[in-house]
């Protein structure tokens, strides 16, 4: 809602500044967006008149001006071709910021010293409603009236401010000057000098009109509904001040009828739209549309209306969408002689869906959809009444009113000690009572309970505590002191799982991995590859196509997330997240789907170059090292076997991990032909699924005391063929060396000369150790021998020399 | 000095000062020049020149052997010296084995007098030996000199995404003042969303939040503020109700100041008593830990459908300190949240009863506290994830 000061002011006294008045309203509840100062660039503007016009000495294209700016005379140096002896033109003077941002500076052009600029309408963001015709192609050329010397932002009514009130939905009553002013009249604590039609319950001293009849077919759809029967119609601009505070307020101007209409709407918050009365045949209906019924619009548009849009309409056909905008057969034009103006309260819901779905915001609409206020139709026609004889635009004649419902009046009781203790303010029955005095609200009193009458504008004010907030923000909002809750004490503490989050996440961080955050809805297509096309959820309203569907797998997103940076030369790549993947088990989904949580990661490049070192190969072994080491911190025994049906990542080169024998995800380099899909050269991924791994991580720690016998180290260097599984061979060399043999670990992987093709060599350390004695080496030695004979057997390996 | 003197000092067998002071300047001068002639008494004129023979060979030994000590350089030549003078061949056992040619009465102080060449030796041996250490340690030192400037071996080190650091933080400030974290869906229903929040359908305020849907009936939570519901449908009647709820949230939205997915930190607390000053404490406590101590919070009246009264709240500039910059718009202060008390139908819908109980609730954008506190222009650098932007966290 913008709000012309200038307009305010006549409304209720003002003694804010404008920025002060803003401060006020936000303080107050009532947020200022900005405020908007219309004289802006037109601060060193004033009206000048040319005296002589003469050929620059120096240059063909330009004329040498004197000006008379009331004052003084100046000298301006201009390239304007359109300029006779006597025009009356605007003129920058030096030091101006003009609306188009231009700073008028002193100059010389070819020796001659120019004083300042003579403007044209593009430089002062003018339209063609200023100005002779001649001021098209240069410079702005007033009427000679225009009084020379005279501010140019004054001449064009401009010395005004414009607060824009960003209304909250709970306030469409500022949808109304009267109902601002009240507002700040309530804040300033000064007394509102509305007019008498500002009260909704004043009626209207017209007599019915007998020949018009108005038929409300859905009493849920439209409340009320009034007519204002118009004769002797005189169309013709409004006068200049009415048309300075529509466009102060954003509307623009067209006839002094339609302009009644608009001026009204702003003043009393009730849209208004006028009909030519000569085009109604028989009643006035309101009514749903007939399936596949056609309007033409006021923009010109044939439209087909849907069968709840709520049509205004006489016997025959539509003459408007009610609330929305009015047809083009019934349309004021300049022949109008009749006019029946409408006032009447349409349900929100049904105006709001007309106005989304054919895309036609309005003011009349906004209002229609915050909800106006019934109760006050008719005051709005008087006032109309006031505005066509003071404009001498008509007479009005006779009007209808028809009610169908109304919505009940209120009286909510407030509390002081209720208000004191839910504020926690000590309050006193005075204190209050002086808020709902400055409020202008009706009420009794007693034991300091307040029985409080509600205006028809308020229609937010339902319960006390709607009250307390308007003693609160009326008493000031900084009055509330600062205490703590004086309740039982608690103990704030993360559950297990949240626990357990936070660790995953400093533990691919101590990894070295960057966590990264993806949306949660992605393109279909991936997510059907790597996730579930069965089970995702599709969005009705994506924001965009390829933001369809809720995922079901991170994969996606971290590949993105992985092309996007190598494509930018972020070379160095690993990356993961831990996030939420969405589960439908049926379409359209009739309950809440399964939300899982899994950890995901990615990795491609190899870390960066570093004087001392190699650099780190992001390959399957990496990422595998890294998910190793969250078993160790978590407990966690994760078994990795061959993946058995993985067409996404390379049959080599990939695993299935599975806890205690349950699937929880999978890691592998990905397939090289979809590598080159995303751009990502030899890429490895992982998932995990996160509540199979929190239900089995290790809950405490028992400690083990230190063995207090030495160990003694063997290593066992093997050929075997290279399909032969590391882990196989450990596992065997651990069955056999039972419980002396503490540990294997495999410390060289060797293929190449003189290892024959199709052989490795795999190199491991084995430690012996009793926990009761010292070993001796001769049984460390047969039992280093006895589990060489069993993988000698078992694998056909050889020992290698 | 004449060593006749000191043989009498022998006589008078006191063969402990024969090692102190400056007297027996025999064995502890520089040179044999001091040896002199005289008469002794007792001892046989042929005897006393051997004794003077055999000193001045003691004498040069020592004098030979701290010549060579003085120009050895290595360590290892040090032992050699050491075998070639104190070893079982060495010169000066070699002296000790000539004593047998001496008298009975000369014999111990011959004897006394190579051990006491030894035991000088030895020490003399000692401090070469730390020179020589010293030296050899500042040769190292000297050559082992490195370029400290070069970067050192790198650790790997990840960064957590900055929405999970200043959520964390939030949590853990919650934590401290005894909130508990609660969590819902983010796929929610209506009901949870909207209705059971006190916006029936069509409410004008379901405007406010552009909503994506998946049926009529479900749809991407737009708020953390079900959360609400869900909690206390969850423990009423127990009571006192504090919580916090963190996560994602969803809007129909995309700009610089926008993002169609983000987060969200709710906050709830319900009991027997709780007032507005008690919202305005704890918000001010919060403000303080995350923005500083010197912040002060100012509350402005607003509009949630769950509220009532509601309130905007405004934390001072954590730039400014409050006089005014391009951050705060020059007004001083910054909005961070929306709160207010909770709106008695909300309390009933949560199952309990507003006669008796009362409770406040806040709601806060991650992202913008993120982008305040880290300075951050645009939130799309937040969900675009490059590394060069994450890896400064």
């Amino acid at each position: 809602m913008k709000v012309s000061l200038e307009w305010l002011n006549q409304l209720v006294d003002i003694d804010q500044s404008a920025e002060e008045l803003a401060e006020t309203l936000t303080r107050g509840g009532i947020e200022v967006e900005d405020v908007e100062n219309l004289n802006k660039g037109f601060e060193k503007v004033v009206i000048g008149e040319i005296i002589s016009l003469t050929k620059h000495p120096d240059a063909d294209r330009l004329l040498v001006c004197v000006v008379n700016v009331g004052q003084e005379e100046i000298t301006i140096v201009t390239g304007a071709q359109n300029l006779l002896n006597g025009d009356r033109i605007p003129v920058a003077l030096v030091g101006a910021t003009l609306p188009n941002d231009l700073s008028i500076r002193k100059s010389k052009l070819r020796g001659v010293v120019s004083q300042g600029m003579l403007c044209s309408r593009e430089e002062l963001l003018l339209d063609d409603t200023v100005g002779l015709d001649r001021s098209a192609d240069g410079i702005l050329i007033l009427p000679s009236t225009a009084p020379i010397g005279e501010n140019f932002g004054h001449y064009l009514g401009r010395e005004d401010s414009v607060l824009d009130l960003e209304l909250y939905p709970n306030r469409p009553d500022c949808l109304a000057m009267v109902n601002v002013a009240r507002e700040v009249a309530s804040l300033t604590r000064k007394k509102p000098h509305l007019p008498k039609w500002a009260e909704p319950d004043q009626v209207l001293s017209l007599p019915i009109a007998s020949d018009l009849r108005i038929v409300i077919e859905d009493n849920d759809l439209c409340w009320r509904y009034a007519g204002l029967v118009v004769e002797d119609v005189h169309i013709e601009p409004s006068p200049e001040w009415m048309q300075r505070r529509l466009k102060a307020a954003g509307v623009r101007p067209i006839n002094n009828i339609v302009d009644i209409t608009n001026y009204v709407m702003l003043e009393m918050g009730q849209p208004l739209h006028a009909f030519d009365r000569d085009k109604i045949e028989g009643d006035v209906h309101v009514r749903p549309a007939y399936p596949g019924e056609q309007l033409v619009t006021l923009d010109g548009v044939e439209r087909t209306l849907h069968k709840d849009a709520l049509l205004i309409a006489d016997d025959r056909q539509a003459l408007g969408l009610a609330g929305v905008m009015g047809g083009l057969n019934s349309e004021v034009t300049k022949d109008t002689r009749r006019l029946m103006i409408e006032a009447a309260h349409f349900a929100p819901v049904s105006i709001r869906r007309t106005s989304r779905r054919l895309g036609l915001r309005s003011e009349a609409s906004n209002r229609f959809e915050k909800g106006i206020n019934a109760y006050g139709i008719a005051a709005s026609l008087g006032r109309v009444c006031d505005l066509l004889q003071d404009l001498k635009a008509g007479r009005p004649v006779s009007f209808v009113d028809e009610i169908k419902n109304l919505p009940t009046r209120r009286q909510v009781i407030l509390s002081t000690e209720h208000t004191s203790t839910v504020l926690g303010i000590e309050l006193g029955v005075s204190e209050i009572q002086q808020v709902i005095e400055d409020l202008n609200f009706e009420y009794k009193e007693s034991d300091g309970l307040f029985q409080v009458e509600i205006p028809t504008y308020r229609s937010d004010l339902e319960i006390e505590e709607d009250l307390m907030e308007e003693v609160a923000r009326l008493i000031g909002y900084d009055r509330i002191p600062t205490t703590l809750p004086q309740g039982d004490q608690t103990q704030g503490r993360r559950t297990p799982e949240q626990e357990f989050r936070r660790r995953l996440r400093k533990t691919f961080t101590q990894s070295g991995m960057d966590e990264v955050m993806t949306y949660t809805f992605t393109r279909a297509e991936s997510d059907a590859q790597w996730g579930s096309a069965k089970h995702s959820i599709p969005l009705l309203n994506p924001l965009r196509e390829e933001l369809g569907v809720m995922r079901t797998t991170l994969i996606p997103g971290l590949l993105d997330v992985a092309a996007r940076n190598v494509a930018r030369r972020n070379m160095d790549v690993s990356i993961f997240e831990i996030g939420n993947t969405y589960w439908g088990d049926e379409h359209p989904l009739q309950k809440l789907p399964r939300e899982e949580l899994r950890a995901a990661g990615v990795a491609v490049g190899k870390s960066e170059r570093h004087w001392l070192e190699q650099p780190v190969s992001y390959d399957f072994y990496y990422l595998k090292g890294i998910l190793e080491g969250l078993a160790l911190e978590f407990g966690l025994k994760l078994e990795y076997r061959v993946a058995e049906s993985q067409s996404l990542l390379h049959p080599g080169r990939s695993a299935d991990i599975y806890v205690q024998n349950q699937y929880v995800g999978f890691l592998g380099e990905i397939h090289p032909s979809l590598g080159k899909e995303w751009g990502l050269d030899r890429a490895v991924v992982f998932e995990l699924e996160l509540a199979p791994l929190f239900a089995r991580i290790r809950q405490t720690v028992r400690a083990h005391s230190i063995p207090r016998f030495p160990a003694i180290q063997r290593d066992m260097a093997l050929v075997v063929a290279v399909e032969t599984s590391a882990e196989a061979v450990m596992a065997k060399m651990k069955k056999l060396g039972g419980d002396l043999l503490q540990q294997v670990e495999i410390f060289d992987v060797y293929t190449g000369n003189p290892i024959p093709a199709g052989y490795k060599s795999l190199a491991f350390s084995l430690r012996y150790q009793s926990l009761e004695r010292t070993l001796t080496d001769e049984e460390v030695n047969l039992l280093n021998s006895r589990i060489l004979e069993g993988i000698q057997q078992e694998f056909g390996a050889e020992r290698r020399k | 000095m004449w060593l006749i003197t000191k043989l009498g000092w022998y006589r008078e067998n006191r063969l402990s000062s024969l090692s102190r002071g400056g007297s027996f300047c025999v064995l502890s001068g520089t040179s044999g020049a001091s040896v002199g002639q005289g008469t002794c008494p007792l001892v046989p004129e042929k005897d006393l020149e051997r004794v003077i023979c055999l000193k001045s060979e003691i004498l040069r030994i020592r004098e030979e052997a701290l010549r060579e000590l003085s120009e050895l350089d290595r360590p290892e030549a040090l032992q050699e010296l050491k075998v070639k003078v104190l070893g079982k061949k060495g010169s000066l056992t070699a002296m000790l084995r000539q004593m047998g040619s001496l008298s009975p009465e000369e014999r111990p102080i011959m004897g006394q007098v190579v051990n006491e060449v030894r035991s000088q030796l030895e020490q003399a041996w000692e401090k070469r030996s730390a020179e020589l250490e010293r030296i050899a340690l500042e040769q190292r030192l000297a050559t082992e000199r490195i370029d400290i400037t070069l970067p050192g071996i790198r650790v790997p080190r990840g960064h957590y995404h900055p929405l999970t650091q200043v959520i964390e933080e939030i949590e853990d400030i919650f934590l401290g003042m005894g909130f508990q974290i609660a969590e819902g869906p983010e796929i929610e229903s209506d009901y949870y969303n909207f209705e059971a929040l006190n916006l029936p359908k069509e409410h004008p305020a379901r405007e406010m939040q552009d909503s994506f849907y998946i049926t009529e009936e479900i749809l991407l939570r737009t708020q953390t503020s079900p959360v609400q519901i869900r909690t206390m449908e969850k423990l009423h009647p127990q009571l006192p109700v504090k919580i916090i709820a963190p996560g994602k949230v969803y809007r129909n939205d995309d700009d610089a100041t926008h993002s169609p997915m983000f987060h969200q930190v709710e906050g709830l607390v319900v009991d027997r008593g709780i007032r507005m000053s008690d919202l305005k404490g704890i918000l001010l406590n919060f403000s303080r830990e995350m923005f500083g101590e010197s912040r002060e919070i100012r509350l402005r009246p607003s509009f949630f459908p769950f509220t009532e009264p509601s309130a905007e709240v405004d934390v001072s500039c954590m730039l400014c300190g409050g006089s005014g910059c391009r951050l705060c718009k020059g007004t001083g202060w910054i909005e961070i949240l929306g709160s207010g008390m909770v709106h008695p139908k909300v309390l009933e819908m949560g199952g309990y009863n507003p006669q008796e109980v009362t409770g406040f609730a806040f709601g806060m954008g991650v992202e913008r506290i993120a982008m305040l506190k880290f300075g951050i222009e645009d939130m799309r650098l937040l969900f675009d994830n490059d590394l060069r932007f994450l890896q400064q966290f």
